[in-house]
């Protein structure tokens, strides 16, 4: 027989990518708390602060902080709560079962995480560029949305990371006792400047710190520390992640 | 030419397809699987049947290469079941607690055919697994049974040679149930290799050209459904009779008797000789019943104590 043996790769991911993306574009919560919250919170608190064409406004500030808010959320929720969910009720088996290669699950899960941060960005700027009064330039624009793509690593190994260990019932509750605390402790909701001192101090620990200093330094703000030390930090954290997502699995696989 | 001749006469010798081989497993102290060995030809439709938590679920998760064996090996198609090529050949309907449901019939179907080198098409897949006209539907606004036959389709879709059915006709209808039934049936017409879970021995009765019965992570009875049912010997004599039990030991070919309620249960070998001779010494007797046993007693004499 001249029949191939496994099937052509690429309308096999193609199509693994564009499932898990209808899927969770159809899940009202899902959508509703990681595009709505980023711009809910936008308009109330970044639009609405807005004063004039300001070069450095507090409209422009929270467009990029915000963004980072928003693909941190669907970062961690898409990937962290669909995975618990599939590997803890069944649904992973099968397609462990199928010929789907592994890598095509992850691959897919990345490339959602990716198109939620890119949908989320495209909104606020957006919004900031009609009814925010931002200023930015088209070099400031390719700054952010590459810090904005970059940044969907970190909290895409994050939220494999947390798959393994949250069962699925708890997985949101979990997930937005992480996630709401980092981004107010990293600036994400209102400069890290207004924060607490202590607070200021401790911010180096959140990943989601590094990540705002990185944007924040693209479109012009002054910032602490230097893009190459951010980067370091956040390729840090992504391996230590990573590897933690790995032994955690392997815990778990040798468990069952 | 006659040598060709009688070789054609006879039937093609069975190819092995899977098999377990002294496969052991355990989950931390409970030993789930016990040097369980099990063989599985080609056509042929083998029914794995025990009470829940016996180990079926494990064996065929071990076949799948979803579980290694902590002894002995789980080999499929001569080769290791987690070899993707392998997996194209395979087919698997697993029990789901849960499936994301925000997808189509029909959207499930073309992502799980994408998954195989030459699947089934869409039409063939819809009209064998029974989903015309719920292709646009949910997964969330499907049926219980149009979940489960959603499932099988999955697991034909790609028109693999083994197909594992792991309790398929959990929570269908009666008429799914005959459905799915004959699907198993036509897959078996095409040469296709089927090993399924139940605990309804109606289908294994109905299905299998053998049966294995498993309990607690052991293989402790195999054959067809007949040899199966031959382990329970004689038939049942049900009545209502003043003759004490141990007379009614003595009788031709007695193998057992309770009373229960009122109502005297003997099991003969023999039975026309036992029930001539009670109805002449107890010209009372009445409520006369004599049945033949059913695979039920058969299972249920096998997988108790022992």
């Amino acid at each position: 027989m001249t029949t191939m043996t496994v099937a052509p790769r690429f309308p096999l991911y193609r199509k693994e990518a564009k499932y898990e993306f209808l899927r969770l574009l159809r899940a009202r919560t899902f959508t509703l708390a990681t595009i709505g919250f980023p711009v809910m919170f936008y308009l109330l608190f970044g639009v609405v602060n807005s004063r004039g064409h300001e070069i450095l406004s507090a409209s422009k500030y929270l467009m990029a902080t915000y963004s980072i808010f928003g693909l941190v959320g669907c970062s961690l929720f898409g990937i962290s709560v669909t995975l618990s969910n599939e590997r803890n009720l069944g649904w992973l088996e099968v397609k462990q079962a199928s010929p789907m290669p592994a890598p095509a699950y992850l691959v897919a899960k990345l490339l959602t995480a990716f198109a939620f941060a890119t949908i989320i960005f495209g909104l606020l700027l957006t919004l900031g560029l009609t009814m925010g009064h931002v200023v930015i330039t088209g070099a400031e624009i390719r700054n952010l949305a590459l810090t904005i793509l970059g940044g969907v690593l970190p909290f895409a190994s994050m939220g494999l990371m947390l798959a393994m260990v949250v069962p699925p019932q708890a997985a949101p509750g979990i997930l937005n006792l992480i996630y709401l605390p980092m981004s107010f402790c990293s600036g994400l909701w209102m400069p890290i400047s207004v924060l607490p001192h202590w607070l200021q101090t401790v911010a180096p620990v959140w990943p989601t710190y590094h990540l705002a200093q990185i944007a924040l330094g693209g479109i012009g703000f002054g910032t602490q520390g230097s893009v190459t030390g951010h980067i370091a930090a956040l390729a840090g954290f992504t391996v230590l992640m990573l590897g933690l997502a790995i032994v955690l699995f392997r815990r778990n696989g040798a468990k069952s | 030419m006659v040598a060709v001749e009688e070789k054609s006469a006879v039937s093609a010798p069975a190819v092995e397809v899977a098999y377990l081989r002294g496969a052991t497993k355990s989950y931390g102290a409970h030993r789930a699987l016990d040097e369980v060995s099990l063989s599985l030809s080609a056509g042929e439709v083998v029914a794995l049947l025990g009470p829940n938590g016996a180990g079926k679920t494990t064996a065929i998760k071990l076949l799948l290469g979803l579980l290694g064996p902590d002894a002995g090996e789980a080999r499929v198609f001569g080769g290791n079941p987690r070899d993707p090529a392998t997996r194209t050949r395979i087919g698997a309907m697993l029990q789901v607690a849960r499936v994301p449901e925000t997808l189509k019939v029909k959207e499930y179907l073309d992502l799980f055919r994408s998954y195989y080198p030459a699947p089934l098409s869409v039409e063939h897949v819809v009209r064998v697994a029974g989903l015309a006209g719920i292709e646009d539907r949910l997964f969330s606004q499907l049926s219980g049974g149009q979940k489960q036959r959603l499932l099988f389709a999955l697991a034909i879709c790609g028109d693999p040679d083994l197909v594992f059915l792991d309790e398929p006709t959990l929570g269908m209808d009666i008429e799914s149930r005959h459905g799915l039934w004959q699907q198993v049936r036509d897959l078996a017409a095409r040469g296709k290799t089927v090993l399924l879970t139940t605990h309804y021995l109606e289908e294994a009765d109905s299905l299998a050209s053998r049966i294995v019965v498993i309990n607690k992570g052991a293989v402790i009875a195999e054959g067809t459904p007949a040899q199966i049912k031959s382990r329970v010997s004689g038939r049942t004599i049900k009545c209502v009779t003043s003759l004490d039990e141990d007379l009614l030991r003595r009788l031709p070919g007695v193998t057992s008797v309770e009373v229960k309620h009122g109502t005297t249960i003997v099991r003969s070998a023999e039975v026309e000789d036992a029930v001539r001779q009670m109805l002449a010494l107890d010209t009372g007797l009445h409520s006369l019943e004599i049945s033949s046993p059913a695979l039920e007693d058969a299972f249920l004499a096998l997988t108790k104590g022992e």
